[in-house]
């Protein structure tokens, strides 16, 4: 792996010319690296699989649209207004994982290290171990959102007024966090000492795991879409503001009692995030197409997409943090090798 | 930044009391032969005879939000369906959102008022009630979810008035325009109602809020000289009573206030006071709207409210002749009239 450096001149760095520029030519919602290709997702019925030479091979997956996707980096399971939920391999392959008697949405999906998948339909958590075996849990409304704790076989599940902490292979009562509000995203810390949740308001909400104690990180325009941890979970990188708003997580406080760092501000919205999974530089994604590279110590910035476009909707690195996948909303895409 | 409204997908709400009709209305706008491609949210799979990947099944999910007002909820249910249902756009050209029976329609309409998202993507165009010409008196009386629809309504569609005589229907009409004058009303057998009544009236639309004088009920086609002079005091007190064939009901509970000067407002003065009325009275004010004409303002200023939520902007210049004429409107509960006239009279130039 290359390193590289933003340089120290006043005028930005530009690596515009060093993008291979992408047409999916469909709206997309998420892109995500299996191995060294980039699967594009699309708002509705295709994974665009871009090989490393830049072809586009589109992948029909659900007959509608595509609601959630989560990947492991070998697959990326998505959920679909169709009712089912499928799985999508870096071949190209697509496996049906389940299919909802009743056609409901599938909203949310999760991906556990060891196999396990998880997907929620209505109030209704599911869970298939990596041996295949499934369970399934209710909570009082929606599920907003899902994530499996780094350790063991835990899932958290967002929902109205808090998170519930559900252990599928444990007769122990599931563990519910309070916090008055509509929970729409969750995401723990890689150190399993955090849970934060993104709001329906412009909020985050966090607990600590060890004492339940409540994180309360508000302050933002707009409702938070994006989260990302920096590399090794130090900093929780967050989307919603005209600025990447990073909070600290490196002491045993997290963000508690302390200011959010504030990067790379323009006049637009940040609609995405994405932490380089090695070294303290993020990628920002903003609503008016603007692609930023950000090294965190001292916020020093490398143009990697001009605006005028549509916003930006999905951003990605491989796991080696060579590559970088972008794309906006209308589905103009690109892929750049560091 | 505005938008163009032309952009956004626009949303009716379709609400009306158990067993008025609000399914038989939805099937014909999906059965009927008009080119367009509606999405339905329902809360009841199953009823809706007409095959459509385009059905949505909700739970209605009534959300309160952490702004510390208590009647500001939305329909949490909305905020998830509208943000899938816009991975879809092109696919469709509508949304009709049905609520269930016992439906407050105000979650509904605040979800377009709050939310960021959907505001960009959606457009509420109207709320649309269907109502029992035969039950819909009773259920006034004992059903505060009826009373709540009717007075929410920018259109009422009165349905099943082959069921009732004339002096029913003249009964059940008084009684909804004696709590809501303003909205659009249709009678009809089994929703037989033009679809262009019901659908694309922009009722939320700032530009359109034009009309806002009250529907005069029609002498309609049987004009009965039946002159009822009933006051009816009934368990409920309100009071009836008749000009030229036409009765008039004031409901004591719900009702609507009309406020007007043809002297201009003063904005530094009306703006806190509207400000301050809806956070204070905002519960029991179900909707407002209002044309303000204020002084050394040569634009027109129009503003609609759904209980404590306000938007308003300066819609065109004045034109060359036509009065500079402030109206406004509220519905609501147990309004406390005296208080909001003389706190708009305040408001006044003098």
């Amino acid at each position: 792996m290359k390193e590289f450096d933003p340089g120290e001149s006043a005028s930005i760095v530009s690596v515009t010319d060093r993008v291979r520029p992408l047409a999916i030519g469909m709206p997309v919602t998420a892109v995500h690296f299996l191995g060294e290709s980039a699967a594009f997702v699309g708002a509705e019925e295709n994974v665009f699989l871009v090989s490393g030479q830049g072809e586009i091979s589109p992948v029909a997956v659900h007959s509608g649209g595509i609601l959630c996707a989560a990947s492991d980096g070998s697959r990326i399971v998505m959920g679909g207004d169709d009712g089912k939920l499928v799985a999508f391999s870096a071949k190209g392959e697509v496996t049906l994982l389940a299919t909802d008697p009743k056609r409901r949405w599938i909203d949310n999906t999760a991906l556990h290290p060891d196999g396990a998948v998880a997907w929620s339909a209505g109030k209704t958590a599911f869970v298939r171990s990596g041996k295949g075996e499934e369970k399934s849990f209710d909570v009082p409304s929606t599920v907003g959102g899902l994530a499996f704790a780094p350790k063991g076989l835990r899932l958290a599940v967002a929902h109205y007024n808090g998170v519930t902490l559900w252990f599928p292979n444990m007769a122990a009562k599931p563990e519910f966090l309070e916090w008055a509000g509509s929970h729409l995203g969750v995401i723990f810390s890689p150190d399993n000492k955090f849970l934060v949740t993104a709001m329906h308001e412009p909020a985050l909400h966090g607990w600590r795991l060890a004492d339940n104690r409540h994180m309360r990180m508000s302050g933002y325009p707009g409702r938070v879409r994006s989260l990302s941890w920096s590399a090794g979970g130090k900093a929780l990188a967050t989307s919603g503001a005209d600025a990447v708003i990073m909070w600290p997580f490196a002491s045993k406080d997290g963000p508690m009692g302390k200011e959010p760092a504030m990067l790379a501000p323009l006049q637009a919205r940040v609609s995405m995030v994405a932490c380089h999974p090695k070294q303290d530089i993020l990628a920002a994604g903003y609503s008016d197409g603007t692609i930023l590279m950000v090294r965190l110590s001292d916020g020093a910035e490398i143009l990697v997409r001009r605006n005028g476009t549509a916003p930006v909707s999905a951003l990605a690195w491989n796991a080696k943090g060579t590559l970088l996948a972008f794309a906006a909303e209308d589905g103009d895409a690109g892929l750049l090798a560091l | 930044m505005p938008e163009l409204t032309s952009q956004k997908i626009p949303v009716t709400v379709l609400t009306g009391y158990l067993g008025a009709g609000k399914t038989t209305l939805l099937n014909r706008i999906l059965s009927e032969n008009h080119g367009k491609k509606y999405a339905v949210i329902v809360n009841e799979f199953g009823e809706i005879g007409i095959d459509n990947d385009l059905i949505i099944g909700a739970d209605e999910e009534i959300f309160e939000m952490n702004n510390g007002c208590i009647c500001c909820t939305v329909r949490g249910d909305l905020v998830r369906i509208l943000d899938g249902l816009m991975k879809r756009k092109g696919k469709f050209d509508a949304i009709i959102v049905e609520t269930t029976g016992l439906a407050d329609p105000a979650p509904v309409a605040q979800t377009f008022f709050v939310d960021e998202d959907v505001q960009k993507n959606a457009r509420l165009d109207a709320v649309v009630t269907v109502a029992d010409a035969k039950w819909l008196s009773d259920r006034l009386k004992d059903a505060p979810e009826a009373k709540n629809q009717i007075a929410f309504a920018d259109v009422i569609v009165l349905n099943k008035t082959d069921l009732v005589t004339k002096a029913e229907l003249a009964e059940v009409e008084a009684r909804i325009r004696g709590i809501n004058p303003y909205a659009k009303l249709h009678r009809t057998e089994r929703c037989q109602v033009a679809l262009s009544d019901v659908l694309e009236r922009g009722a939320f639309d700032l530009d359109r809020i034009l009309e806002i004088e009250p529907e005069f009920l029609e002498a309609g086609d049987g004009h009965d000289h039946d002159h009822h002079h009933d006051h009816d005091h009934d368990g409920h007190h309100d009071h009836g009573h008749s000009h030229s064939g036409l009765k008039h009901y004031h409901d004591e509970e719900m009702q609507s206030l009309s406020l007007r000067s043809d002297k201009p407002l003063d904005a530094t003065k009306f703006m806190p006071w509207l400000q301050n009325l809806v956070a204070s009275e905002g519960q029991k004010i179900l909707r407002s709207k209002g044309i303000l004409a204020f002084s050394d303002d040569d634009d027109r200023y129009v503003f609609q409210g759904v209980h404590m939520m306000l938007e308003g902007d300066h819609q065109r210049a004045w034109k060359d002749g036509e009065p500079r004429e402030s109206r406004l409107i509220f519905i609501g509960r147990e309004l406390p009239e005296q208080t909001i006239r003389d706190g708009f009279e305040r408001c006044i130039t003098t």
